[in-house]
């Protein structure tokens, strides 16, 4: 590749490493960093930008919720000397928002089915017309539709498949309705299934549901230091307007967390009969099935590997493993939270990439922000009117830090200037 | 934001008790296009409807949640035919587009308000984030609901 090579020729000129070809914007992209990071917008796609994938070549694939105005559900975007990268084409008629590389093959979901298309060692796609279809029929009832993937490095592919309901009620989101019992929602939905990434045409029944009592998924990666999949889920909302008697509205906005899973073969995370309590660490009843907001269920569900701030949306988990930034990230976990609606009438939060250090394959001491000011002012955060919604994130060949946001369509790239 | 409720809780009981004739006022308008204006009472209790039923999901400023809840801001829905806006209050709705964007989560029924709940608060929606359209009538919702049993 050219641009590569002319890379590796100033490489060989100079002694500074790769990564002082790239530079940042001078406003840094408009977000606020630690010292010595930088950031630039890499493009605008101008589509719903969910999550994104980077070949080794540094090719960067997007995955759209919706084609755009060609009928493209993916574009290819191709990287340029400084760092930015243009739109080079796309392919694949169907919205939706898991993408992924692995062996050689991208990844891709419709909120239905999972294709794959082969590579080729420039790290383009070799037949953009004829993808294979890995995983068919999954189930979609327009809530919590998005089909987010992860592979691990025994030919496994893991999907969420989220919950089409906020929490089982015989009545979706209806004051005061109670929990179905024995929630059915729970054989086709609410976990994480796990297929063979090289078998075509898979079905529910050649596929394995990995982890249950998951509410919905969005953002998952496979953790390589303790070999294991994480899962950031999404929390239920709505526990003050559909019991307004047992929360207040603040109580309601504050609760319950949104939480970081470890995940082994056969977990229940406990949707819908629980919810995390952040306050109080606890695993709570949920009121459709008896809750009042003080009972708990202890030592029946799996605890969360960490807890954040209740309805930040969690879309994308990524364990970074780069040398670019300083040591302490290495091997920790970035998440990028989309950002709440279900705090009104308290202020909305999120909008915004944290870090979480990791020791030895589990999260160690607090979560700090590390990306934030996508939203644009605290303003429009509190209001929920972000101009740009984190929604994806990558690593590039680097070591640098890419996010797609799905408001605007914004790709982002995060790097570390500092000696 | 404690302070507020008290005031919308206040001007809810003292519309709530104004005599019947000032409440019908605007039943007596004349049919023009142009809407004429809307009692403030009217409108108070459409807010107080709308803070404890609708505002959790379409935003203190109607503005919505992008791709889950459809804004309340001069979209057709919102502005047009009085009818459809009313099923929906009364039997909930998903995953339609409006205005061609998609919205997916549910709205679940709000059968269990009042017809002149319902008739308030879709007053209070029509005249308020920008937007100005006629009123609702209670009489309208009774019939909408009626003919609309299941």
């Amino acid at each position: 590749m050219a641009v590569l090579g002319s890379g590796t020729a100033l490489v060989a000129l100079r002694p500074a490493p790769a990564r002082s070809l790239v530079v940042a914007d001078a406003n840094n992209a408009d977000l606020k960093l630690p010292t010595g990071f930088g950031a630039l917008v890499v493009a605008e796609t101008g589509g719903k930008a969910r999550h994104l994938a980077i070949t080794p070549s540094g090719t960067i694939y997007v995955k759209l919720n919706r084609p755009d105005k060609a009928g493209q559900g993916i574009l290819a975007l191709q990287p340029a000397t400084n760092g930015k990268a243009t739109v080079a084409g796309g392919f694949g008629s169907y919205g939706g928002t898991g993408i992924a590389t692995k062996n050689g093959y991208l990844y891709a979901s419709s909120d239905e089915n999972v294709y794959r298309y082969k590579l080729n060692d420039k790290g383009e796609v070799v037949n953009k017309q004829q993808p294979e279809t890995i995983i068919k029929g999954l189930i979609n009832r327009k809530q919590h539709e998005s089909k987010s993937v992860a592979l691990d490095n025994a030919g496994n592919i893991y999907v969420n498949v989220g919950a089409y309901s906020n929490s089982c009620q015989v009545q979706d989101r209806q004051k005061g309705s109670m929990g179905i019992p024995n929630c059915p929602v729970l054989d086709s939905a609410g976990g994480i299934w796990q297929f063979r990434a090289d078998k075509l045409n898979q079905t529910y029944t050649d596929g394995v549901r990995y982890a249950t009592g998951l509410r919905n998924v969005v953002g998952l990666d496979w953790n390589n230091q303790s070999n294991q999949l994480f899962v950031m889920q999404h929390g239920r909302d709505q526990l003050n307007s559909i019991f307004p008697d047992l929360y207040t509205t603040e109580e309601s906005a504050q609760n319950p967390a949104e939480c970081l899973y470890a995940l082994q073969k056969g977990d229940n995370a406990g949707w819908p009969y629980m919810y995390y309590n952040l306050q109080k660490k606890t695993q709570m009843l949920a009121p459709e099935y008896g809750g009042d907001g003080k009972k708990t269920v202890n030592g029946k569900y799996l605890e969360p590997a960490a807890a954040y701030p209740a309805h930040m949306a969690p879309n994308a988990l990524l364990f970074y493993t780069g040398t670019m930034f300083p040591a302490r990230y290495r091997n920790g976990a970035f998440i990028a939270f989309h950002g709440s609606w279900n705090r009104a009438p308290e202020p909305q939060k999120g909008f915004k990439v944290v870090f979480q250090p990791f020791k030895d394959g589990k999260p160690s001491g607090d979560w700090e922000v590390f990306a934030d000011n996508f939203a644009g002012s605290p303003e429009k955060e509190a209001a929920g009117r972000a101009d740009h919604k984190p929604c994806g994130l990558a690593q590039g060949p680097d070591g640098s830090l890419y996010v797609s946001d799905d408001k605007k369509g914004t790709i982002y790239r995060i790097v570390y200037n500092a000696k | 934001m404690k302070q507020l409720t008290l005031l919308l809780l206040a001007l809810c009981w003292w519309a709530g008790s104004l005599p019947a004739a000032a409440q019908q006022k605007p039943a007596a308008k004349r049919k023009t296009t142009t809407s004429p204006a809307v009692p403030g009472a009217v409108l108070a209790r459409g807010k107080v409807v709308y803070t404890q039923n609708c505002l959790t999901c379409h935003m203190a400023d109607g503005y919505g949640v992008d791709g889950m809840n459809p804004p309340l801001i001069k979209t057709s829905y919102v502005l047009g035919d009085k009818t459809r806006l009313t099923k929906v209050v009364l039997h909930g709705m998903q995953g339609l587009d409006v205005d061609g964007e998609p919205y997916n989560n549910v709205m679940p029924a709000h059968a269990f308000l009042t017809d002149q709940q319902i008739a308030d608060v879709l007053t209070y929606v029509r005249n308020s984030f920008g937007n100005k359209a006629s009123a609702v009538q209670t009489t309208e919702v009774k019939a909408i609901r009626a003919a609309n049993k299941k």
